[in-house]
């Protein structure tokens, strides 16, 4: 398996004055080029965190993250982020929303005329080039989300970083939104790394799922290959026997074995 | 768990999506639009105007009366005629029409004002994004402000030796605070998110100041300016009083010492319609330049 994205013994402690809480504990992981990784927990594992050391916005307290066997420790639009809640600038068009990323990536790479190409370029992969002069406040939930992915692959990322991107959306709209991300990822290749809560949404997206134990101390307890082939169908994946299997072993690793503790 | 509810759901989305449709609101007949329009505005300008007329009878009533202290709005317009019907004359040093007394102290808060606005916004994005310049500033912001601004009037004339700039001073100094802080409050506001997505595009500082601080913190900034405006215009017409020369402070003190009670009482006027003015001013400056910052 070669390593494209390679988390090194990340541990991870907060301290506030004299309290310290360990929250990650030696994570290890390879994801491979092209691979759709998702990360699944209970609500305060540690997952985001997890996420954000990824992208540079924590920095992890020991170990560190390898993209193509360079450390990185800082932001960048090589691991563009989708937030969860769309994090689009109130004051800025859909158009100009994912044109700031733009600008910045290629500023020196492309002409003004073919940024502007790329923007449309890629608000049309999410369906949003209707929305191109309209606030984000215009739009519905799930069209800012769009609209937030759009931002993140116009940036070309190494990476492409999901953190809970459906979490705020209506069923759906999030069901709408998994068929376009699924359908993106087999047209343009993306590795992505997506943090999740949802059993379904882990199973029917991610080549592999990661699942994490609770917090304090999150580890990676198990990692489960998903052997799906895709393209892969929502309907017909009800009542197949793998797709069945794996969302077991998911739900019983999360109820039985790591059931989450409300008073944790 | 709400596996098989969710699966019900994504059954029933999945074929098509469902189709846009633009909705346009029901037009009502034009006379109709206008009737609403007279309506509405009546329903605001008529309060106020049966209130203004009560509140000028009860003082036309009170102040009649031979031996009144002040006189009665009919004085008062009788006296002050002249001045009301040309504002624009001038008959050198500070006999001069309302107009240019407006003017004159306009221009000084123009100036003040301007330069507290500039000097208010940077200090304050200062304070609101470094933890040790607020630490370090903030409690002698605390104590600054409260200082009245015609205590800072003696100060002024001693370190400018000229009234002019006294007076500028004063206005500035009156007005920096509330625009500091509220830019201060602005700054330290803004969600994490937007300086996540600000980090993850690696704007630079300057950028990120003119992309992302200055809109996110403008509905602060602006509640801040339009304070300051307010205060800039109460601070000059009492500075004024003091240092003399052209301007409505001046002419206040002018006519009070000439015992031009009516005078005085159209100044007051003058000067409410113009504090007035200058708060919608900054107001709807602010609604246009935060327009679309609202959360969606």
């Amino acid at each position: 398996m070669t390593a494209y994205l390679k988390l090194d013994h990340i541990d991870k402690v907060f301290t506030r004055g004299a309290a310290t809480t360990e929250v990650l504990k030696d994570i290890n992981l390879t994801i491979e080029k092209g691979e759709y990784v998702s990360i699944i927990g209970h609500s305060g594992c540690g997952k985001s965190t997890l996420l954000n050391i990824i992208a540079g916005l924590t920095t992890a307290t020991t170990g560190g993250v390898l993209l193509e066997n360079r450390e990185v420790n800082s932001p960048g639009p090589d691991r563009a982020v989708v937030f969860q809640n769309h994090s689009l600038l109130p004051w800025l068009t859909v158009y100009e929303n994912v044109r700031l990323g733009v600008d910045k990536v290629f500023a020196r790479t492309k002409s003004r005329a073919e940024r502007d190409a790329w923007v449309m370029h890629n608000l049309n992969l999410v369906q949003m080039a209707h929305a191109r002069d309209k606030r984000p406040s215009e739009i519905s939930g799930g069209m800012k989300q769009r609209v937030g992915i759009a931002r993140a692959l116009a940036m070309e990322p190494k990476v492409l970083l999901l953190d809970e991107p459906f979490g705020a959306l209506d069923a759906l709209t999030r069901a709408h939104l998994q068929d376009s991300v699924m359908a993106l990822h087999q047209k343009l290749g993306n590795t992505i790394l997506m943090i999740t809560h949802d059993v379904d949404e882990a199973v029917l997206l991610s080549d592999r799922i990661v699942m994490m134990t609770n917090g304090p101390s999150a580890r990676i307890g198990e990692v489960l290959e998903v052997p799906l082939a895709r393209p892969r169908k929502r309907l017909e994946l009800a009542t197949n026997a793998t797709y069945l299997k794996c969302r077991q072993r998911v739900l019983e690793f999360l109820y039985e074995r790591h059931r989450f503790v409300e008073a944790a | 768990m709400n596996m098989p509810a969710t699966k019900i759901e994504l059954e029933t989305a999945s074929p098509v999506a469902a189709p846009v449709v633009a909705m346009t609101p029901k037009r009502p007949p034009r006379t109709e639009a206008y009737a609403r329009m007279a309506r509405e505005t009546a329903v605001r300008v008529i309060p106020p105007l049966v209130v203004i007329a009560l509140l000028t009878l009860v003082w036309e009533l009170v102040c009649r009366r031979a031996g009144s202290a002040l006189p009665p709005p009919s004085k008062v317009f009788k006296d002050t005629k002249e001045l009301i019907l040309d504002p624009f004359f001038d008959h050198g040093g500070i006999d001069k029409g309302l107009f240019w007394h407006l003017s004159a102290s306009l221009q000084r808060v123009a100036l003040g004002y301007s330069l507290s606005a500039i000097a208010g916004i940077a200090l304050g994005v200062l304070v609101g994004q470094s933890v040790w310049a607020m630490r370090g500033l903030d409690p002698l912001f605390q104590v600054l402000r409260t200082i009245p601004p015609l205590a800072w009037l003696p100060l002024s004339l001693a370190a400018f030796r000229d009234g002019q700039p006294s007076a500028i001073f004063v206005i500035f100094i009156t007005s920096i605070w509330p625009i500091i802080i509220n830019t201060a409050v602005g700054i330290r506001n803004i969600p994490q998110d937007y300086r996540n997505v600000a980090a993850v595009v690696q704007l630079n500082p300057l950028e990120f100041f003119s992309k992302i601080m200055i809109p996110a913190a403008a509905p602060y900034i602006f509640t801040g300016l339009r304070i300051g405006i307010g205060l800039s215009w109460l601070a000059i017409v009492a500075a004024e009083m003091l240092i003399g020369g052209v301007g409505i402070g001046f002419f206040i003190w002018d006519a009070w010492n000439s015992s031009h009670i009516s005078e005085i009482i159209l100044a007051l006027f003058y000067v409410g319609i113009v504090g007035f003015v200058l708060d919608r001013l900054i107001a709807g400056l602010g609604k246009i330049v935060t327009r679309g910052t609202a959360q969606g």
